[in-house]
């Protein structure tokens, strides 16, 4: 297999000429603070801006097929268009011209030509073929694995034991500490596709299928995609969102969702809406962008009512169907079907992409997910408004 | 142009039709009845064409709904559901309902005109062929009606019109709307089998005396390759479709994961029918222009032989290069690597097709009546086509590009702006053939021009939202992303076309009332199917033809210059 | 106006075209060839890849003896073609009924595996991926096998009532082409199925 050459020259970055984001995303650190929920700083979903190896591999060779596209088509049409001017008919003219049936040499240019050209284009995509799919991976590789469902994303970290939905993060790659990240997928039910244009092309998720890809970021920030394999009903409602962090900011938020979650005995510190007191013991700071990070405001949520208490709600989880599908790491909740709730807060949207995770909203979802995302396999569990309210407060503590 | 003269042997009444004109015309019940048990190569042609004109307006009806709920990001017009049926039956329908039947509508007309034949091969087959074929659609319809009804679009098909398993199987389709799909489409692959069986019978095994395969004009020798094509494609899509029908009622795990089964599996047999299949859309259409290019040029075509090579071997190439579709399904790079290769070898053949095509317009005298205009457009529209085609078979480009709007805005500008524009050809051209009147020209100016404003403002438009990111068959889509304006051009080009295709049909309708009459020959062509009555009597020659050339009436009009020495 | 003969063609030598049937029918064994190929692909495709039950080794008993009669029909097919063409219409009506009985001791024994295989063996269609493969590709060519056979009862119908005659050598051959079409395709099934597979 052709070894790749990536992991070991120099990387150059802003080489790449794209109009659409080296300003912007120059910009992008400091927006994570000040924005920290969702949008950051117009995030791309161009294939020209290309923020990743094998996505800029890409946008070069598309440069080079392009410019040898352009060149055959700008001299069929000057040619076209000549012939259709020149030789036009003048008015009554009812002669015939004179009837040219065939020349060999004329005919065997216009084989070999083309054929040349396809030798030269076939060989430019070769190189580039091998050198992505056959990239040897580098022991500092993150391993991440990425199981599709209708229609939400799994993300396993099967290094740091951690997993999570819908939103990924991963560890900046760049010159001097190099990191990529190389990606097993494969699905729980029918074909899915990740796709993130900035950072390399698509890959599909087959069911009983292991398929391969990798990605080095090379800047920071939030980066956006979506399914991109007809899978059902809500397809078009299967968001990525990527957050690139710096790697120590990436270390701390490994290690935050690294943590479990308590079975809230103590109902006091649930009524104040104390964090999980494990996380206090850390001394890092969280990532900056986090939505951890900002204010708690549960309890001045009109629909959480003051005083809801999150052990209830906790009791309500762990009695109702929740647990049969989703996890809460530490808790009885176990379920794999639907996406790992354990550090639900963390994540800036929900139902992959469909709604910001805001408290009116992630109340509205458990209430009534058919509404928000119809085809959506999560039931409508039709349970009481002060039930819902309650799952909310307790899901409002999984940070 | 004027009709020439042509000296018949015996007189002027050795050919003519003879029926006299007090016959009567029959009631309506047995004009009816007479068109519905014909086996006359004719009428099964032109109900072939009638059935795909009508689903031509169907699946545009189906895009229309899909370009408004596109209009805007999270436009609720449409259902995520009734989208889901939307596109899936535009593609289905457009494919094997309008696609399909209009073509061999076309070869069913022309074949035996122009090899100098009474009938095709098997009329009987032909007969059941188009019924099978109709009974299909009617079928595909039907589902509509089913499961909630009309509005809720029934039990309609909503799995894309390739239908991935497992995405098809019981499991996560558990309606009827993949069993509509998987059966209609049966029952007109069997009509395409039949019809590809007669036409090749038929350019083998009646042929005219002195039409050696070598004189047999271009338009056969397309819809030999084209049926042969159908024979060795429909069967893997019929042999996947019992498989999936299998798994579905009797329990079995062709596709079914749980048990060992294999999505990838379905993906390769669908797209050894579906690569095949667009080539089998794509020929006759070269046959078309084969033909109407070299008149309207007033040139033999360039380099006959040439051309009928490279149509065979387009044919074979197109049989290796399938999983072009599959580049992102996890290939190994040898294998993405072999289909890259095979993608860009078919290009080689059809580059040769489009500069002989150039060629017998350079030197020419070239007359720009509709059936060119439209043939001029194709030429353009298939350059780039074919470009964007190259553009697709780079396979690391193709990660970025797969199942993006610009796979749509590509496959889009092959099935319409070369199919459809020499479909539209087809139709100026043979239309005074079939009816005896001439369409009218200023309508087919207007019918023109609105087409290709429409065509680009859509289809040169749509590859930018692909290339920006925007997956196909999604029901709507964030604002935030950029595609929304492009999204309303693509639109409003959609409007464009309907409004070109209504002008088109209503110059079909009124033309066949009030049209110019049309001569035998109003184009002053030099094929066989000119040297008839039009509309051609029943038995089609009065004489059995002989023929000399690749261009008897050529051979005729020009004594002194007959194409005999030199091919 | 109608057409006109064209100068006159000097290849006054026979003018001979294919026999459209013979034609049609290698279209259509064409055409069935390839939906055969795709159930052949996916029986090699799935061989060894069952998560459970039965497999090809312990249950499946290479059936010999239809074999032998069933490609053996193949030659006697031959012989009636010939007698036709010899206008040895006694012979044709004989050499026919050997193949059609033939034909039917093939399907018998496939009945007879078929029933072994679900009553004892407890191997159906949707039992496992090597059940699903087998009774799809077996039975589509069982299909054929009887299909073919009803078109030689019909011949043989009418060659019994003298009503076949010397003349209808053309169609027998269309349909003997069928018939040898339908033992080549037995021959890579049973290459697939008995020996690859197990």
């Amino acid at each position: 297999m052709h070894p790749s050459k990536f992991w070991d020259k120099d990387k150059k970055e802003g080489q790449v000429k794209s109009p659409f984001s080296v300003r912007q995303l120059v910009a992008a650190p400091g927006m994570w603070v000040s924005t920290c929920v969702g949008a950051a700083a117009n995030p791309s979903t161009s294939t020209f801006s290309s923020l990743s190896t094998p996505a800029r591999e890409v946008y070069g060779l598309s440069l080079f097929v392009l410019a040898i596209t352009g060149m055959i088509f700008f001299s069929v049409s000057c040619l076209l268009v000549y012939a259709l001017v020149h030789f036009r008919a003048r008015p009554d003219d009812e002669t015939e011209p004179p009837q040219v049936f065939g020349s060999v040499n004329i005919e065997l240019a216009w084989t070999i030509i083309p054929i040349l050209t396809l030798v030269v284009l076939f060989l430019g995509t070769a190189r580039v073929l091998f050198s992505i799919q056959d990239a040897r991976k580098p022991a500092s590789a993150l391993d991440v694995t990425v199981v599709g469902h209708q229609f939400w994303w799994e993300f396993r970290y099967p290094q740091y034991n951690v997993v999570t939905a819908n939103e990924l993060h991963l560890p900046l790659s760049s010159a001097e500490a190099q990191q990529p990240t190389f990606m097993k997928l494969t699905s729980a039910d029918v074909m899915h596709s990740f796709w993130v244009p900035q950072l390399a092309g698509k890959t599909d998720l087959l069911p009983n299928r292991v398929n391969e890809m990798w990605i080095d970021p090379l800047k920071p920030g939030l980066y956006l995609g979506q399914c991109a394999q007809f899978c059902g009903i809500e397809h078009a409602k299967m968001l990525l969102r990527i957050y690139v962090d710096e790697p120590e900011q990436f270390k701390n938020w490994i290690a935050e969702q690294q943590q479990k979650q308590p079975e809230i005995k103590d109902q006091q510190a649930a009524d104040e809406g104390q964090p999980n007191p494990k996380i206090d013991e850390r001394q890092s700071p969280l990532p900056p962008n986090s939505p951890a990070t900002r204010i708690n405001t549960a309890n001045e949520s009109a629909v959480v009512p003051q005083g809801t208490n999150a052990h209830d709600g906790q009791l309500v989880f762990e009695h109702q169907a929740c647990i049969n599908c989703h996890t809460v790491a530490g808790t009885i909740a176990d379920g794999r079907f639907g996406p790992d709730l354990t550090h639900l807060m963390s994540r800036s949207t929900l139902a992959a992409g469909v709604v910001s995770n805001t408290p009116d909203q992630l109340n509205a979802w458990i209430s009534a997910p058919d509404k928000i995302k119809p085809g959506s396999l999560m039931p409508n569990m039709h349970l009481t408004d002060r039930q819902n309210a309650q799952i909310t407060a307790y899901l409002l503590t999984l940070k | 142009m004027d009709t020439p003269i042509i000296p018949v042997a015996g007189g002027m009444e050795a050919g003519l039709d003879r029926t006299p004109a007090t016959a009567g015309r029959g009631t309506y019940l047995e004009t009816l009845h007479s068109w519905v048990v014909t086996v006359d190569h004719k009428r099964l042609g032109m109900l072939y064409i009638g059935l795909a004109l009508l689903f031509l307006l169907v699946g545009g009806f189906e895009v229309l709904l899909i370009r408004i709920q596109l209009f805007v990001p999270h436009n609720t017009f449409v259902s995520a559901g009734t989208f889901n049926r939307m596109f899936t039956m535009h593609g289905t329908t457009m494919v094997f309902l309008v696609g399909m039947p209009i073509l061999f509508g076309f070869g069913n007309y022309l074949v035996p005109l122009m090899i100098g034949a009474r009938d095709m091969a098997f009329p009987r087959l032909n007969a059941f062929s188009f019924w099978i074929s109709a009974f299909g659609g009617l079928l595909l319809y039907y589902s509509f009606i089913g499961g909630v009804g009309l509005f809720g679009t029934g039990s309609a098909p909503d799995v894309a019109w390739f239908a991935y398993a497992p995405l098809t199987e019981r499991a996560f389709s558990p309606g009827h709307s993949v069993d509509y799909w998987a059966v209609a489409i049966f029952a007109s692959g069997i009509g395409s089998i039949g019809t590809s069986i007669n036409i090749i019978a038929t350019a083998f095994s009646m042929r005219c005396k002195g039409m050696t395969l070598m004189r047999m004009p271009l338009l056969p020798w397309l819809y030999v390759t084209t049926s042969f094509l159908v024979l060795l494609a429909v069967g893997p899509l019929t042999a996947a479709q019992a498989m999936l029908l299998i798994d579905r009622y009797l329990g079995g795990h062709f596709f079914d994961t749980q048990a060992g089964g294999s999505a990838i599996l379905w993906a390769h047999f669908f797209w050894i029918f579906g690569h095949p299949e667009v080539y089998v859309l794509v020929l006759p259409p070269f046959g078309f222009a084969n033909e109407i290019i070299p008149v309207f040029s007033r040139k033999a075509i360039f380099g006959y032989p040439a051309m009928m090579a490279a149509s065979v071997g387009i044919g074979f190439v197109s049989l290796t290069v399938w999983a072009h579709h599959m580049f992102t399904i996890g290939m190994t790079s040898f294998g993405n690597l072999f289909f890259t290769l095979s993608t860009m070898v078919v290009s080689i053949p059809t580059g040769i097709k489009t500069f002989n095509w150039l060629a017998t317009i350079w030197g020419g005298k070239v007359r720009f009546e509709t059936p060119m205009l439209f043939s001029i457009a194709f030429l353009f529209q298939w350059v780039i086509a074919g470009l964007t085609g190259i553009m697709l078979s780079v396979s690391p480009w193709n990660w970025q590009l797969h199942n993006s709007y610009f796979v749509v805005a590509h496959f889009h500008y092959v099935l319409v702006g070369a199919i459809l524009f020499m479909i539209f050809a087809a139709f100026y051209y043979w239309y005074p053939k079939m009816t005896g009147r001439m369409l009218n020209e200023r309508l087919g100016k207007w019918h023109f021009w609105l087409m290709v404003i429409g065509f680009h403002m859509t289809f040169d438009v749509m590859h930018f939202p692909g290339l920006l990111g925007m997956p196909r068959q999604i029901f709507t889509y964030e604002p935030d992303r950029g595609w929304t304006t492009l999204n309303q051009i693509v639109s409003v080009g959609a409007l464009f076309q309907a409004i070109a295709t209504l002008v088109f049909v209503y110059n079909l309708i009124d033309s066949y009332f009030h049209g110019d009459t049309a001569g035998p020959d109003p184009w002053d062509a030099w094929t066989l199917e000119w040297s008839t009555p039009s509309p051609p009597p029943v038995y089609n020659f009065a004489v059995d033809p002989e023929v000399a050339s690749r261009r008897p009436l050529w051979d005729l009009k020009h004594p002194e210059d007959p194409d005999g020495p030199y091919e | 106006m109608s057409t006109i003969p064209m100068q006159h063609v000097d290849n006054d030598a026979a003018w001979s075209l294919p026999s459209r049937g013979v034609v049609a029918m290698a279209c259509l064994i064409t055409g069935e060839s390839a939906i055969f190929s795709i159930f052949v692909v996916a029986y090699l495709y799935y061989i060894g890849r069952d998560v459970t039950g039965p497999t090809p080794q312990q249950v499946l008993e290479v059936p010999i003896f239809g074999t032998v009669c069933l490609l053996s029909s193949s030659f006697f097919i031959w012989l009636a073609e010939r007698a036709i063409e010899h206008s040895k219409m006694k012979a044709f009506t004989l050499w026919w009924s050997v193949t059609v009985l033939l034909g039917i001791i093939f399907l018998t024994d496939t009945g007879v595996e078929w029933h072994k295989l679900i009553f004892h063996d407890h191997l159906t269609i949707s039992t496992n991926l090597f059940g699903t493969t087998f009774y799809s590709l077996v039975g589509l060519h069982a299909t054929h096998v009887v299909v073919g056979l009803l078109m030689m009862l019909i011949v043989l119908a009418f060659s019994l009532t003298r009503r076949v005659h010397p003349e209808h050598a053309e169609r027998v051959k269309v349909l003997a082409m069928y018939w040898h079409f339908v033992d080549g395709v037995w021959v890579v099934v049973f290459t697939v199925v008995y020996l690859v597979g197990r």
